[in-house]
């Protein structure tokens, strides 16, 4: 490991706004902040507000039978926009099914985004439109996958210096959680990357949680020291502190990007609602575990930053209210609007060439619904 | 040629012509693979594209589904039958389903090499045939060839389908010799072969047993019957009209695989021929498989394992209905 790759492990935990609101000096992350001016601040409390907003609709639409299933991400909001907002557009993200604020970072619609938990997509949206890859379900599925796309990266960019590799380059950012760093994909992914410096970043969301079952069933150690088991470096971030997880991944990406091999970021959050709109945190936590994660939430502590310096005003709140409610009706109106596709749009999707089973079952399956035609028919009347 | 060499020129022929394949597995660089099958390919394409990898199939599998979603063309290798059940969750909760998750965007074109089969003297988890559960997989293409030629040209197709492809290769059979034909195109790699014409009875066998099946059709001929063989070839999807056109001949079926007969492919290919061919049926379809157990002690595994005895047995019984 490079002496900056070590400087980054030795870190402790990088926070650069304190949940009091606070602006502290970094030596080392400062620099990867240089360009962030009020615009930029205002535009991430805009975009967590809006996610925040986002998901409070898509609980309320799984609440009223709308949705098969919702994951709300309450409190990682800082987490997601500010390790989405460090990616380029050229570089990959491989999510877990929690990442809507990353979603909105690579423009993916959060219409689109519904499709899934509608009902009627095993996926939602076109992965190639953002290089934001579908929602995985499967834990830590996607991890191998991302040292893979990582390895194909290399594969594409063979014979490139490091100053071409940082400049032209891509990478990876591969999302996990607390919960899924124990699968055995997540370790394999990590060697793999490792082991052909593929250009994944490892960004963990420890929200502390998963599901029912507390960090500490997962991991005697904070995740970040795993890091230096596999050889790369580590970075523990403060998951609620926008400006913190920004730097961080920029750092990691451009450690990455350059050809210099992965890097593992833990950033440290807490899922203020539940794991899923069937679960019911009341039976595995206690509240004052809740009450003592709720000042620290990470919309606070940016809107306090935003008044003290006086980068908003009232209208500027005023308006994304009504930003994000008109956002929250455009987008229960155009999931109520999704049309089903027919079971027969499923069969052709199965296989990309000719398949003579395929064919034979779709053709029964046409002949036997065309039985029921007149029934419709006369229902229609 | 062998069957073994006629995969390795296969896998030269694809490096060769796209530069955008690549191999990777436990032990293929410089090993060559422990079956050598990869020998020599490193040092023709170098260690970026014939790569020996960690020793992970989850990753391996993994691995090739992320470097085909940029357009990588990945054949991978693993080890043996009994090793693939690391990855079995990436081959079927991922590769299966990956086109039909993105709407059909989305195609991952990778392709896993995996020796199966037994008898060949080995210790546990070395002499499986898997085959029926990636068969059940929808999303996923089995293949299997019996031959050199077909081994040569099979995995040439399979590298070229959008659709992932399990290529099962017969381990017993690696040093079978066969005449490879490098210029004329080759069959269907999805599509059944009649390998032996008979007018008696139909054989329908694939991989390693059809030596087996021809050597059982032979012997059967000296007690004056005339035994029609088929190589399967591709076990997903399954040439169900070849095997039709061959019952409505002569008969009466008989299917043998190594894999155990309970929940196998022989039971699926008895339904769908009774429902196709039900009056031409002059017996109930036979099948020769392996006992409900895990794949035996290789002391013993010869008495497992179908042979012609056990045809001409299952012959005997078709024919006595």
């Amino acid at each position: 490991m490079s002496r900056a790759a070590n400087e980054a492990t030795d870190q402790g935990l990088v926070q650069i706004l304190t949940p009091e609101g606070q602006r502290l000096p970094n030596q080392m992350y400062d620099a990867y902040l240089g360009d962030v001016d009020d615009d930029m601040l205002r535009g991430f409390y805009r975009d967590m507000a809006l996610t925040r907003r986002f998901d409070q609709e898509a609980t309320a639409l799984q609440r009223q039978g709308q949705l098969c299933l919702w994951v709300p991400l309450r409190g990682q909001e800082a987490a997601q926009i500010g390790s989405g907002r460090a990616t380029r557009p050229s570089d990959y993200i491989f999510p877990t099914y929690r990442e809507h604020g990353v979603a909105l970072t690579r423009n993916v619609s959060f219409s689109e985004m519904l499709r899934l938990f509608r009902g009627i997509s095993g996926g939602g949206w076109d992965p190639r439109e953002n290089n934001f890859h579908m929602y995985t379900m499967v834990l830590a599925a996607q991890m191998p996958h991302a040292s893979g796309y990582g390895m194909a990266i290399n594969l594409d960019q063979h014979g490139w210096d490091e100053a071409k590799r940082a400049a032209e380059g891509d990478a990876v950012v591969a999302y996990f959680g607390d919960g899924s760093s124990t699968e055995g994909e997540t370790h394999e992914a990590m060697v793999f990357a490792n082991s052909f410096n593929a250009p994944v970043v490892f960004f963990c969301q420890n929200n502390q949680w998963a599901i029912s079952v507390p960090f500490d069933v997962q991991s005697k150690v904070d995740l970040v020291h795993r890091a230096a088991g596999y050889g790369m470096p580590g970075i523990q971030v403060d998951g609620n502190d926008v400006l913190a997880v920004l730097a961080a991944t920029r750092w990691a990406l451009e450690h990455a990007r350059s050809g210099k091999g992965p890097v593992l970021i833990e950033a440290m959050t807490y899922r203020l609602g539940a794991h899923t709109t069937a679960d019911d945190p009341t039976k595995y936590r206690m509240s004052e575990d809740e009450l003592a994660w709720a000042p620290k939430d990470p919309l606070i502590r940016l809107e306090t930053y935003l008044r003290e310096n006086k980068i908003v005003d009232e209208a500027f709140f005023a308006q994304l209210a009504t930003d994000g409610d008109e956002m929250a009706a455009k987008v229960r109106k155009d999931a109520m609007a999704f049309p089903v596709p027919p079971l027969a749009k499923s069969f052709e999707q199965v296989y990309a060439e000719a398949h003579p089973l395929i064919q034979e079952e779709l053709a029964w399956h046409l002949e036997y619904e065309a039985g029921f035609a007149d029934e419709s028919g006369v229902g229609e009347k | 040629m062998t069957l073994a060499k006629a995969i390795t020129t296969g896998l030269d022929k694809i490096l060769e012509s796209n530069d955008r394949a690549i191999l990777m597995g436990e032990d293929i660089g410089r090993l060559g693979g422990v079956y050598r099958i990869t020998d020599g390919l490193i040092d023709k394409y170098g260690a970026h594209r014939v790569i020996d990898s960690p020793l992970g199939e989850a990753g391996i599998v993994g691995g090739a589904v992320g470097m085909a979603l940029r357009g990588i063309s990945p054949l991978v290798e693993i080890q043996f039958d009994g090793f693939v059940f690391p990855a079995f969750s990436q081959i079927t909760t991922q590769l299966a389903k990956m086109h039909a998750r993105s709407e059909g965007r989305l195609t991952v074109p990778v392709v896993i090499r995996i020796p199966y089969g037994g008898g060949i003297g080995s210790i546990e988890h070395h002499s499986e045939s898997p085959e029926a559960l990636f068969v059940h997989t929808a999303g996923l293409r089995v293949i299997t060839p019996s031959n050199a030629h077909d081994a040569y040209w099979m995995i040439q197709q399979a590298a070229a389908c959008q659709d992932p492809v399990i290529y099962l290769e017969p381990k017993r059979r690696y040093w079978l010799k066969g005449e490879v034909d490098t210029e004329t195109p080759a069959l269907d790699a999805f599509k059944a072969q009649v390998v032996r014409p008979g007018d008696d009875a139909t054989i329908v066998a694939y991989g390693p047993l059809v030596p087996i099946a021809l050597a059982a059709a032979e012997a059967a001929r000296e007690d004056g019957r005339s035994v029609e063989v088929i190589d399967l070839r591709s076990l997903s999807p399954i040439d169900f009209d070849t095997i039709t056109e061959s019952v409505q001949k002569t008969g009466r079926l008989i299917v043998t695989h190594e894999a155990p007969t309970f929940g196998g492919i022989g039971g699926e290919i008895a339904a769908r021929i009774t429902e196709r061919a039900f009056l031409s049926l002059e017996a109930p379809v036979l099948r020769v498989g392996g006992f409900h157990m895990p794949y035996p002690i290789s002391k013993v595994e010869s008495q497992y394992l179908p042979d012609i005895d056990k045809l001409l047995e299952a012959l005997d019984r078709s024919f006595a209905y």
